[in-house]
This record gives C-alpha cells, sequence and structure tokens, in this order.
C-alpha cells in the first residue's frame, strides 16, 4: 500500500456509504434553477444547504455585472497579482471592502479559505501565538500550521477560558493573535465578541474575526457581527468571504494596520495563486453594492430563518442554537443521522450531513443554511418534510 | 518543573475517568487505538491537562503524541518551559 496507508480508515468509511447507499459527501446538482431550486437525481429540490444566504447567485445585476467583465477584459486573469500585475478591479474592490467596514485598507485573497492561509499564516510566525476558539474553521488551523505559530485552542465561545490562557502565556500576549469567528458555521451561534474584547484590553494582543458566514447576515449594513455589536474599532482583522451571501468567490481582510499592505509581499497563499477573475471581482463589487442599498435581504433571511426554527422547534428537534440562518438540527447516532439526510432527500429537500471531527462534541448533525430567496412555502415544505420524518421518540 | 511520576500518575487518573475504568493502561497505552479516544476526546483531553498542570499545550504537539508516555513527555518539556 505503501504512501496510501493512510487512507485505510478513509476507505473504510467510503465503504462504509456504499454499502448503505447514502453518500451525502459526493451530491451532483444536475441542473441549478434558482437560488434555492434544483435538479437532483431527477427530482425538483429545494436547496437549502447552500450558504446562499442572500440568494444573491442569480441577482440581474449581479449577473450583468459579470457579463460586461467577460466581454471587457475576458474569462481570466493567467496569473498572481505579484506576477501578473492587478486589474483595476481588484484594487477597486479592496478599497470598497475596507469604506464598507470603515477600515484603513483591505487585501482581496482568491478565495475564503486562503484568505484565512494567507492572514494567519504570514501574521503569526514561528515565535508567535494565535489562541484559537476550538471551533474554529479548518482554515484557520491549517495558516496556523503553515505559518509555524504556536495554536492553542480555548473552549469554545468562552471567553473566561481565553482569560485564563492568555493570563498563562505572561508577557507573550504582546504576540498573540485571538481568532474567533462571528457566525459558527456548524450550530449557527454567535460568537460572544464583547466579552472576547474585553479579554484582549486586559491582557493585550491582536483579535482578528472571521466573518464568512455573517458577512450579508448580520449588522445593519450587513459588515457582520463586529457592527452588529459597534465593535468595529476594537477589532485588529476581520477576514470574509465572497463566496456565501455575495454568491461569488473569493476571501479578504481589512484592517486599520498600515502594515497590511506588506502582508501581500510576504504571503505565499497570496503571492503563489492566481489573481480573481474579472468576472468574479465584477459580481463581488454589485454585490457588495446590494449589502449597502439596502436591508430588505437581511431582513428577509431573518424572517425565513425565524419561520423555519419555530416549525423545527414546535416538532422538537434538538436544535443547536437559537434562530439564525445556519440551523442544525442534532442527531445522537450516524446510521440515524444518515437515514434521515437520505430521506429528506428523497422529499425533495437538500440540506447538509455534518460528521465529527468536522462537528463540536461528537454530534452528527443535518444542517439547514437559509436563504432570503427561499420562499414561505418552501420553508413549509420543508417543515412538512421534517414532520413527516420525526424520528419516534 | 513537574516529575514525570506525578504527571503520569495523574494522566492515568484522567484517563481512567474519561474511559470509566474499561481498561487496563501503562504508558505504551495507545490514545485513539487502544482507548478508542476520537480526535475531540483528545482535544478535550489537552484542555484539560493544561488547566491541571497550568500549561500551554499547542496543537501542533499533538501529533507526536500517540501513547501515554509520549503526552506525559510533552508535559513533562512544556512544563520546564521548553
Amino acid at each position: 500500500m505503501g504512501i496510501f496507508n493512510k487512507f485505510k480508515t478513509m476507505a473504510a468509511n467510503r465503504r462504509e456509504l456504499d454499502e448503505l447507499g447514502i453518500d451525502p459527501f459526493s451530491i451532483q446538482v444536475d441542473r441549478i434553477i434558482s437560488p434555492t431550486e434544483g435538479m437532483i437525481n431527477g427530482r425538483h429540490t429545494i436547496l437549502a444547504g447552500t450558504n446562499n444566504y442572500l440568494g444573491l447567485t442569480f441577482d440581474p445585476k449581479c449577473i450583468q455585472a459579470a457579463r460586461l467583465a467577460l466581454d471587457n477584459e475576458g474569462t481570466g486573469t493567467t496569473g498572481s497579482r505579484m506576477a501578473n500585475g492587478s486589474y483595476s478591479g481588484h484594487r477597486d474592490l479592496e478599497l470598497e471592502l475596507a469604506s464598507f467596514y470603515q477600515k484603513r485598507d483591505g487585501i482581496v485573497f482568491s478565495t475564503g479559505y486562503l484568505a484565512n492561509l494567507g492572514m494567519l499564516s504570514t501574521l503569526a510566525g514561528p515565535d508567535d501565538i494565535v489562541l484559537l476558539d476550538a471551533d474554529c474553521h479548518a482554515s484557520i488551523y491549517d495558516g496556523c500550521r503553515l505559518g509555524g505559530a504556536k495554536a492553542i485552542r480555548f473552549r469554545h465561545n468562552n471567553p473566561e477560558d481565553l482569560a485564563k490562557r492568555m493570563r498563562r502565556l505572561g508577557e507573550r500576549t504582546e504576540n498573540t493573535l485571538i481568532v474567533v469567528e462571528g457566525l459558527y458555521s456548524m450550530l449557527g451561534d454567535k460568537a460572544l465578541l464583547k466579552e472576547i474584547i474585553d479579554v484582549k484590553k486586559e491582557f493585550g494582543g491582536y483579535l482578528m474575526v472571521d466573518e464568512a458566514h455573517s458577512l450579508g447576515v448580520l449588522g445593519e449594513k450587513g459588515c457582520g457581527l463586529c457592527e452588529e455589536l459597534d465593535v468595529l474599532d476594537d477589532v485588529d482583522f476581520i477576514v470574509g468571504t465572497f463566496s456565501k451571501s455575495l454568491g461569488g468567490a473569493g476571501g479578504f481582510c481589512v484592517s486599520n494596520h498600515p502594515e497590511l499592505d506588506l502582508i501581500r509581499y510576504s504571503s505565499r497563499p497570496y503571492i503563489f495563486t492566481a489573481s480573481p477573475s474579472p468576472a468574479t471581482i465584477a459580481t463581488t463589487r454589485q454585490a457588495l453594492r446590494a449589502l449597502s442599498e439596502g436591508t430588505h435581504l437581511r431582513k428577509r433571511l431573518h424572517e425565513n430563518a425565524e419561520n423555519l426554527h419555530k416549525g423545527l422547534s414546535e416538532l422538537d428537534y434538538t436544535l443547536g442554537a437559537s434562530p439564525s440562518p445556519v440551523i442544525a438540527v442534532v442527531f445522537e447516532g450516524k446510521l440515524q443521522a444518515l437515514q434521515f439526510w437520505d430521506n429528506l432527500l428523497k422529499l425533495g429537500i437538500y440540506v447538509n450531513m455534518m460528521f465529527p471531527p468536522a462537528t463540536p462534541n461528537g454530534s452528527y448533525l443535518i444542517r439547514c443554511s437559509i436563504s432570503a430567496a427561499h420562499t414561505p412555502d418552501q420553508i413549509a415544505k420543508i417543515c412538512e418534510a421534517f414532520a413527516k420524518l420525526k424520528p419516534n421518540t | 518543573m513537574i516529575e514525570y511520576q506525578r504527571i503520569l500518575s495523574d494522566i492515568y487518573d484522567g484517563l481512567r475517568t474519561i474511559t470509566k475504568g474499561r481498561f487496563d493502561i501503562d504508558e505504551n497505552t495507545e490514545l485513539a487505538e487502544q482507548l478508542n479516544l476520537d480526535s475531540l476526546q483528545i482535544m478535550e483531553l489537552i484542555l484539560d491537562v493544561e488547566d491541571h498542570f497550568d500549561i500551554s499545550i499547542p496543537v501542533s504537539v499533538l501529533k507526536d503524541v500517540k501513547t501515554v508516555k509520549d503526552l506525559v513527555i510533552q508535559i513533562e518539556k512544556l512544563s520546564r518551559g521548553e
């Protein structure tokens, strides 16, 4: 077996799914119809597992912006910004993001994963410490590993636990970066950001907030949790992605620290990656304008989330957190969760299946992500399907 | 610095609690393979160990920890400030 030995456990897991005939990790949408509908296995399916929070993937203005960019600037940039140069749209988007967050400057990366990888691996080197929430996304862990920083976890959303670990670091806190997420993607719970900022103020260090799931979702303008809690000035670095609420692909970081620009010349995931295509940049800029222009999409998103959360609560499902656009239903057993997921799909509802170790507390999660584009009828249909499949207690 | 034997004894106690005394544990016992601890349980164990010994254990250290002895050695090193 040689180099393939390490895949033995994975191969066994894959065989188990094959034998069951259920595979949530290889789903194919044969035809995408709208932000909330697609054809899967020949069946018209309501999509409730896409992170398409504002439903902007089919927004006419975003599509028009992409078409114009394709016509005027071509299909791709064919290289990195460092080697091949930036297009004006790259820099314009960075400045627009900085202005959106009222920060001094911004950097755009080619994906959200690369934004975390690029920022963390460059900001935190071998002499630095990253104190990260235990439930942080894999990209944050990977960024720490690439940069060689000492990554130390604190218990999920537990500012006292963070304070205990900061205290333990003594003077090293001045070389410490705290990393949390605005809205955690597994259970849909928000960071206790004000309390975490209090810890940072007491002990020192820097704070990075990943607003991947909260951009477009929280705050009056849709900046995320930092805006909702009015703490934008207390956060050193905000990272995020274009691939969820903004309906595109890419990632970013904004900051008031003037050194942000130096990251550009030091960050391998920035330097050695092809830059985002003109169409991607154009749709993102238009989507960002849509966020700034009105709150109607966010209002509809939260109404939909409230309605689904209420519907599933009334069915006595165990839910991961209070209402948010991520609604996770907790299952005890793997087989039960898999069969439930499959039966939902057969009823024309697509959601996400989440397994440990990606999930907190070793739980099995059926995760719904709600969109502003879901209609009341679609929310009702999702609730009906959950009612039909309610396990006997 | 905390002595090896004291760390070992405390780790035995902690592991017996987690595994509810279902296994015979010695220095060569493998945490994942023999005690059936999954990655989350090991992470939780590390958080408890950090608090118990008042040390910080970087996530990267975990790749070198397979057995009880590996864990004790790492704790000993970190308690020496290495």
